[in-house]
């Protein structure tokens, strides 16, 4: 396992092969202006204190560190929880969104467009815009909308326009492809709040920034409570946000960084294991990890969870993965909702199906460690929104 | 043949529709689309109907930069199995049977890269394929796909639009070959009623930059806008209007309504039908 030699992305935004700006030209000028606009604001003390209030006193930073006791009993290492499920609108997407959306002020763009599957980053998205008196857009693919009515109507409540994407696979990736168009035909006026650490550069770099707070955060916390690092930091993997604001301030350490994706139905069905499944290919802007056919047309994902079902992932991934400095691993549907009950009965935490993978797959990784290791898993999102899906999936009716 | 050569098919037909004083029009349409085999009828009509260069949309899954009618086209011809090998075939075909008007790919970057970028352009320029347009593939990201079309003797087009700096129009203006595509305005391709205001001052600042033709193509739908367009540009590119034609045409009388909409929309007889 060896540390990283230099800072990534370089100039251009690439990680290794990985990352770049695949985006037609109208977006060109937007794409530079953003990078500088957040380069700008990174070295602007002012911005930074009036983020870091935000975080502190409107989204509930730092989330605390839970000691999971009956888990680490049941399974052996000491388990860790991160609790960005604690945090205002219920994950850790609204991290990132705050500090888009300061950007997009000072760069004088009122009006934000969004994509989300779960709808988590919507709600942040319209829950931010409702703070800063922002006209907000955000597109969903129809059937997420389905899956994830509760938060749709939280959107509506928060002021924002949602707008059901009927083409393609009608689900994150066709959402993405519409938010794209949107703000090709209106960048003058309009920032693309992306939600994860997709997308054409400075985005990766930029998501990745805004949401390192997580690991550290945990980092610190874990020193104080433990005196070590933990052994393994494990996290979800829809798009690679809140893997990557984990991983990140443990790039340089002895940690096992560990990313569980979504096998859906299976590897050999239906599923959204874009890193253990895709090949190299370019999808929204970006040169990373894609689930494509031999044409190199995208395909469906499937996964459980809409914030996973994704069939692209963060460029970023596709370089710790070819790197070795990360592993990723995948876990089904039917395991997820395993992970979920685990985390209710367990620990009296109800989690999103999004992290709900990434404690499913915590008995298996149990079992190459002993008591003396410490696992810290981020507890990405909390669960309210999926009581319909999860319900469904028990044969509940509500 | 090789990319520049005054010799080249791109060259000749701007030369020509310069020569005659209008601009060249470039119909656009999927491959494989509105069935698997309609590409060699419809380009043999439109050439007919006098169109001077042809671009083939290769369909791609998310097709970021267009609109609805392009979309659902593209859906329809990945289900009619379009391939690569498809269009290169239909091509060469189309070559084999003398039709000489200058062919451009337009497309997403991912499925060349699927095909493989250096088998990719090999293939294109074997099969009479003369310059590529790829939509998401910008002058910072195209070093190295440049070198192989070059070396392969295709042009690759690159687009400016209404949001390019002067900077990025100085840019595209060194790496272009064949013509520049100027989108017209900022947004994705579909039907436009009228042609956007702005857009004399777009070709006003390419055109002092560069001597190479520009095209003007996203929303360009009446021979109305064809005309306008010929009065600032060299060539027309007109994608969803045909694409629509081609769609609404009974299959039988398909050749037929695609080579009346394009002598239409070329506004070399006022009397045919689509022209306004
Ligand atoms: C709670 C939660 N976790 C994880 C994800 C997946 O996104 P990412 O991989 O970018 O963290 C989502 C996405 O909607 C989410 O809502």
């Amino acid at each position: 396992m060896s540390a990283p030699r230099e800072a990534l992305p370089d100039a251009d935004g690439r990680f290794g092969g990985f990352g770049g700006r695949y985006i037609p030209e109208t977006l060109m000028p937007a794409i530079a202006e953003l990078e500088s606009a957040y380069r700008s604001a990174a070295a602007d003390a002012s911005f930074q204190r009036e983020l870091d209030d935000l975080l502190a006193n409107y989204a509930g930073r730092p989330t605390p560190l839970t000691l999971a006791q009956n888990l680490s009993e049941q399974l052996g290492p000491r388990i860790y929880l991160k609790r960005e499920d604690l945090l205002h609108t219920g994950a850790h997407k609204i991290n990132a969104v705050l500090a888009q959306a300061l950007l997009a002020r000072g760069m004088g763009k009122r009006r934000i467009v969004a994509e989300t599957g779960a709808g988590q980053h919507g709600v942040a998205t319209a829950t931010a815009c409702a703070l800063l008196g922002m006209e907000c857009v955000v597109y969903m693919g129809a059937e997420d909308v389905r899956r994830q009515s509760l938060n749709v109507f939280r959107m509506k409540l928060l002021g924002a326009d949602v707008r059901p994407v009927h083409s393609g696979s009608r689900t994150l990736k066709d959402a993405i492809n519409e938010a794209i168009r949107d703000w090709v035909t209106n960048v003058a006026t309009t920032h693309y709040l992306i939600g994860s650490v997709v997308g054409p550069h400075p985005y990766p770099e930029m998501v990745r920034d805004y949401q390192s707070v997580i690991g550290r955060e945990a980092r610190a916390q874990l020193l104080e409570l433990e005196g070590r690092l933990p052994t393994a930091a494990v996290a979800c993997v829809g798009g690679g946000s809140n893997a990557i604001g984990l991983f990140h301030a443990f790039r340089d350490d002895p940690v096992r960084l560990i990313g569980v994706e979504a096998a859906g139905e299976g590897l050999d069905g239906r599923h959204a294991a874009t890193l253990s499944r895709g090949a190299p290919g370019v999808l929204h802007g970006a040169r990373s990890y894609v689930l494509q056919d031999p044409q190199g047309q995208i395909l469906e994902a499937h996964s459980i969870s809409a914030g996973l079902d994704y069939p692209g992932v963060g460029p970023e991934h596709a370089w710790l993965k070819l790197a070795e400095r990360a592993e990723y691993v995948s876990v089904t549907d039917s395991e997820a909702l395993g992970g979920f009950e685990l985390l209710c009965q367990g620990e009296g935490i109800i989690p999103a199906l999004e992290p709900a993978h990434a404690v499913a797959y915590l008995p298996t990784l149990a079992e190459e460690l002993g008591p003396e290791d410490i696992v810290l898993l981020n507890l990405s999102g909390r669960g309210d929104k999926d009581m319909g899906t999860v319900a469904e999936a028990l044969g509940v009716t509500l | 043949m090789s990319a520049g050569d005054p010799g080249d098919r791109l060259a000749r037909a701007f030369a020509r529709a310069r020569a005659e004083g209008r601009p060249a029009l470039l119909p656009f349409f999927p491959v494989c689309w509105p069935e698997r085999d309609a590409t060699q009828e419809i380009v043999r009509a439109a050439v007919e109907g006098g169109a001077d260069a042809i671009e083939f949309g290769f369909p791609f899954s998310d097709p970021l930069a267009d609109g609805v009618t392009n979309q659902r086209a593209y859906e329809e011809a990945i289900a009619n199995g379009a391939t690569l090998e498809r269009l290169f075939a239909a091509s060469a075909d189309l070559r084999a049977q003398d039709v000489r008007v200058p062919f451009l790919i337009m497309g997403y970057f991912n499925p060349l890269l699927a095909y493989g970028a250096g088998r990719f352009v090999r293939d294109a320029a074997e099969a009479g394929i003369d310059g590529l347009i790829v939509v998401d593939l910008p002058p910072e990201e195209a070093a190295e796909f440049q070198a192989l079309a070059r070396a392969a003797g295709l042009h690759v087009v690159y687009l400016l639009a209404p949001t390019s700096t002067d900077e990025r129009i100085a840019r595209v203006a060194r790496a272009a070959s064949g013509f520049i595509y100027c989108v017209s305005v900022a947004g994705v391709t579909g039907l436009r009623a009228e042609l956007p205001p702005a857009l004399p001052e777009l070709i006003g600042r390419v055109r002092a930059r560069t001597d190479v033709p520009l095209v003007v193509g996203f929303g360009i739908s009446a021979a109305r806008h064809v005309r306008e367009v010929g009065r600032i540009a060299d060539g027309a590119a007109v994608g969803s209007a045909f694409v629509e034609v081609i769609r609404e045409a009974p299959r039988e009388r398909r050749a037929e309504r695609v080579r009346e909409f394009v002598r239409g929309i070329a506004g070399r007889d006022p009397a045919a039908p689509g022209a306004d």
